[in-house]
């Protein structure tokens, strides 16, 4: 059995599709392993009893042309899942059981996928460690009492820790690069308009973007061919000619271009970081491309651009959650009083903390001096790539400026917390997909990962240079089972 | 007040002011669905019977924009002969109201979809011009209701997600007359082109009015106060008044107006104040990330201009050169899109050898007069166009006269009835043949011979007699003009 979750997605599907493996074999081998990793909490919500039902189902008229025949999948609690609860990492939807589906997990569904359960996340995805959950600190497979990163800290959890195949996460400013980095897995985040976001708690609107977490380059662009999808429920869904990513995956990147930006080499990142860069510059070289310095000079401006567009968004998205509709809701003497409470009640700190950010920042008399400034900084950062793409075909920057850190470690200081994102959110104010892999280990044996950034809708070419530099990485996680019972 | 040179003044000893009025009006835009979801906007359905997932604001939920709504606003902007803009953008207006689900209202703010434009009023002493500002898209609210249980307030989505065109006009407008004139005027050119169906009665067009007072003379504006939520010109016009005399009152004791926010009590005929300024809602607008910037092309502009009918003021014009009404009559016609329709839909059926000017004092006349005691609009008249027609060519043609015709008419009520089988049925076709009334008139001549020789003595009154006696003998169908013909020739 413990074979099983030992094996990648394409395998998986390839043993289903070949009868080695039923449904109900894989499906069992990660509910019991998922059963025995509680100490992980990973899961906020398990749907193993009717994942096993389905498995069987599955197994008795078996449909193996689909892409995902059978194959057992646990996604992020952002996500919202037809009649199985979706609280967001949130109190205040610790009751909410969705009537929908959203596109992203329809389009799994109905490539054969089975769901296993609802991922711990960060609440409303606000987070980099895990930690704001309502439903408690995710740990790292990597190391007791380490942060697996976040906000999808509990699907980077779960593919590392082998609880699930693979995975869906969301990214609004590197929530799956930045885990996927922490946990030694593959995290891609797509263009901007590539996956629906119909039916996804939203965080920020104009940043939030589904993406694929796997074991290995392969499965991500399996599932992202999978997921990725024109969708009319969504206005800013793209309708580009998507590829077939996996399909056309090639190890072939001879005479690509990447990018070095020399602004990502900032002030106090530790040398392993430095070091781990430069062996991904002899990888790419290694593989055939060719390497070239460029400027992104607008970087450094690319967080506090962040910090003021996410939470400006987030605090009119989430006025929604006000216990008129559904939801938690506080008993009050009138209606504000309820509002206050059921909000005050409902909202961890983080999550107060960025809507009022927002709040301040759209606020008549400061909306010109942040929300309007920080656009124009957003159009000038998205010039950058633009500018960097006339010259080269991708760009090629660390994950994170750091390995995983300790639970507690960064709570107290929000901003140190937020610097975590520095390398990861310039993509997502570009609208453009960035890929992590992880790339070697720290002194403490902790996986580092580094970020391949593409053009917009370039996704093949990211994803095949990742391909390519994954074999020579020849990444091995070290894994030791650690929180088994 | 002063009601000479039609002016609206307030007087208050020797100092008259003057009132400066701008309207924001909001018409929901006649459509099937909601402005961003695929709800029924029907009105009168059960509560929370046409309410999506988006309407209500469901987590991960996201708007569409509905085309039809958006060909609707720039039909009615094209309408108000104003500026399309090829590109707009829906923002949030950020507030906290239980009946509004999303916590903020989709609207256009900065960037709207309709700029600039007029409208022409025609006025008792001539025509005025009034200034457009401004038309945007945006979603309506639910509706909060109170009155149904002493501890909880109820909520109705049905309305959340209608969409509305608030239409800003310039502080042009200076009297209540004029905001009537105003409010009809949009009404009409919207039920023209087909946009909004124009019902105050279920709040499909409802105004805040901002009012505001100056003494006459002086070309700067006095503070203003908005009146919200005014549901129809009646109270529009008892708000002004009120409030123009409320701000009158206060500058003549020496304070001054607070800007702020006002409601108009309809059963106190009084305005109170809302909100002030300082209290005012911080909406946080910006642009709404989930919907993109709206684009048009001037092909679709063209396209929908193409599908523009006529309008009420063409319209006009074209029945005083076409049809020679003088503008009164022709303004009464055209001010309402059925009344406009029924005219020229008799004008049709009358054929080759019209009178026009009989079919319109028939309309205005006997037509209006049936409506108005039956409560009826002109689209439910009991009397369709086609049997009109055929009335007015019987009175034409000289088949029944017009006394005749006011019986025939209350027939044809009752059913809509044909009026040519009525007079045949009835026996009601004027008398013509001038040898059967000349034998009519010598019997009657005959039986009244005294009376024949005081008339030709010279008591000429008893002419009228005669003609009388000629009509009560030919049970009121005798040509009442050969009558008098072959009287003045016998007598």
């Amino acid at each position: 059995m413990s074979d099983i979750t030992k094996q990648s997605l394409t395998e998986l599907v390839e043993n289903i599709k070949n009868k080695k493996l039923s449904s109900t074999d894989v499906t069992k081998a990660f509910i019991q392993r998922s059963e025995k990793s509680s100490e992980l909490n990973a899961y906020i919500t398990d749907d193993f009893a009717p994942a096993l039902d389905k498995a069987k189902k599955f197994d008795q008229n078996p449909n193996l042309d689909l892409k995902l025949p059978g194959i057992p999948m646990a996604v992020k609690d952002l996500f919202c899942t037809k009649n199985v609860k979706t609280t967001a990492g949130s109190k205040i939807l610790n009751n909410f059981v969705p009537t929908y589906e959203s596109t992203v997990t329809e389009n799994i569904w109905n490539e054969g996928a089975i769901l296993l359960g609802k991922l711990n996340c960060d609440e409303f995805a606000m987070g980099s460690s895990n930690e704001t959950s309502h439903f408690g600190n995710v740990q790292n497979p990597i190391d007791k009492n380490l942060v697996p990163g976040g906000s999808s800290g509990g699907s980077a959890s779960a593919v590392a820790g082998q609880l699930t195949p693979i995975t869906i996460g969301t990214d609004t400013g590197g929530s799956i690069r930045q885990p996927a980095s922490f946990t030694g897995i593959v995290g891609l985040k797509p263009t901007y308009g590539s996956c629906s976001r119909y039916g996804i708690v939203a965080f920020a609107s104009s940043l939030d973007q589904a993406g694929p977490m796997a074991q290995n380059v392969k499965d991500c662009a399996l599932l992202q061919e999978v997921i990725s999808t024109y969708d009319s429920k969504d206005s800013t869904s793209i309708n580009f000619k998507r590829n077939h990513y996996s399909k056309e995956l090639t190890k072939n990147i001879k005479g690509k271009k990447i990018g070095i930006p020399k602004e990502y080499r900032v002030d106090g990142m530790p040398k392993e970081i430095e070091d781990l860069w430069q062996k991904g510059i002899q990888y790419v070289k290694d593989c055939g491309a060719e390497t070239i310095d460029i400027s992104l000079p607008h970087t450094s401006y690319a967080l506090p651009t962040y910090y003021i567009v996410a939470p400006a968004e987030a605090s009119s998205n989430l006025a929604r959650y006000d216990g008129v509709k559904y939801g938690y809701r506080a008993k009050g003497e009138n209606l504000i009083d309820m509002y206050e409470k059921t909000r005050s009640e409902g909202f961890g700190a983080e999550v107060q903390r960025r809507i009022m950010i927002g709040t301040y920042v759209l606020s008549s008399g400061y909306y010109d001096a942040y929300y309007l400034k920080a656009q124009k900084v957003r159009k000038l950062i998205k010039n950058d790539f633009d500018e960097a793409y006339k010259k080269v075909d991708a760009i090629l920057t660390p994950s994170t400026p750091s390995s995983a850190f300790k639970i507690g470690e960064k709570t107290n200081d929000p901003v140190s917390m937020y610097l975590n994102d520095i390398f990861t959110v310039p993509v997502n104010l570009a609208g453009l997909p960035g890929i992590s892999i992880p790339a070697g280990h720290d002194t403490k044996g902790y996986p580092l990962g580094l970020q391949i950034i593409g053009k917009a809708f370039d996704e093949q070419n990211i994803l095949n240079i990742a391909f390519a530099m994954e074999e020579k990485i020849n990444f091995k996680n070290k894994i030791t089972d650690w929180w088994i019972k | 007040m002063n009601k000479k040179n039609t002016e609206y003044l307030i007087n208050r000893k020797d100092n008259q002011y003057e009132v400066v009025i701008g309207l924001e009006v909001h018409a929901q835009v006649l459509s099937e669905s909601k402005l961003f979801s695929s709800s029924s906007t029907k009105f009168g359905a059960e509560p929370n019977t046409q309410v999506s997932l988006v309407d209500a604001a469901f987590p991960g939920m996201l708007p569409v924009i509905n085309e039809f709504c958006i060909k609707q606003a720039i039909k009615t902007g094209i309408g108000l002969n104003a500026k399309i803009n090829k590109r707009s953008v829906f923002d949030r207006k950020n507030y906290f109201y239980a009946d509004l689900p999303q916590g903020y209202q989709i609207s256009q703010f900065k960037d709207p979809i309709v700029g600039e434009g007029k409208v022409i009023l025609d006025m008792p002493n001539g025509q005025k011009e009034v200034g457009i500002e401004r038309l945007h898209l945006e979603q309506d609210a639910g509706k909060s209701i109170h009155d149904l249980d002493p501890q909880n307030t109820f909520v109705d989505l049905n309305r959340s997600g209608v969409a509305l065109m608030e239409i800003v006009s310039k502080p042009d407008l200076r009297s209540p007359d004029e905001v009537n004139a105003y409010i009809k005027k949009l009404r009409s050119i919207m039920r023209y082109l087909g946009t909004c169906d124009g019902n105050m009665q279920e709040g499909s067009l409802r105004a805040d009015v901002n009012v505001s007072v100056r003494p006459k003379g002086s070309k700067e504006f006095g503070t203003r106060c908005e009146i919200k939520n005014v549901n129809s010109i009646k109270f529009m016009q008892m708000a002004i008044e009120y409030e123009a005399n409320r701000q009158v009152d206060l500058i003549e004791e020496g304070k001054t107006i607070d800007q702020e926010t006002r409601l108009f009590d309809t059963k106190k005929n009084e305005t109170r104040s809302m909100r002030s300024k300082e209290d005012a809602h911080d909406y946080r607008y910006f642009p709404d990330p989930d919907l993109l910037p709206l684009e048009v092309s001037e092909k679709f502009i063209e396209e929908l201009k193409n599908d523009i009918p006529e309008l009420p003021d063409d319209k006009k014009k074209r029945f005083i050169e076409e049809f020679k009404l003088s503008p009164y009559e022709a303004n009464i016609l055209v001010s309402d899109i059925d009344t406009a329709k029924y005219f020229e839909e008799v004008v049709a059926k009358m054929g080759k050898n019209k009178d026009i000017k009989l079919a319109v004092n028939w309309i205005t006349g006997e037509l209006f007069a049936v409506l108005n005691s039956k409560g009826l609009e002109i689209s439910q008249s009991p009397v369709s166009a086609k049997n009109f027609a055929i009335l007015i060519n019987l009175i034409k043609n000289g088949t029944i006269s017009g006394k005749i015709a006011k019986t025939v008419f209350e027939l044809m009520i009752d059913g809509d009835k044909d009026p040519q089988k009525i007079v045949e049925e009835k026996g009601l076709k004027q008398q013509s043949d001038p040898k059967a009334l000349e034998a009519l008139i010598d019997k009657i001549i005959n039986e009244n011979r005294e009376k024949a020789i005081e008339y030709k003595q010279g008591k000429e009154k008893l002419f009228g007699f005669f003609v009388g006696q000629a009509m009560k003998a030919s049970g009121g169908k005798a040509n009442p003009q050969l009558i008098n013909e072959i009287l003045k020739k016998k007598l």
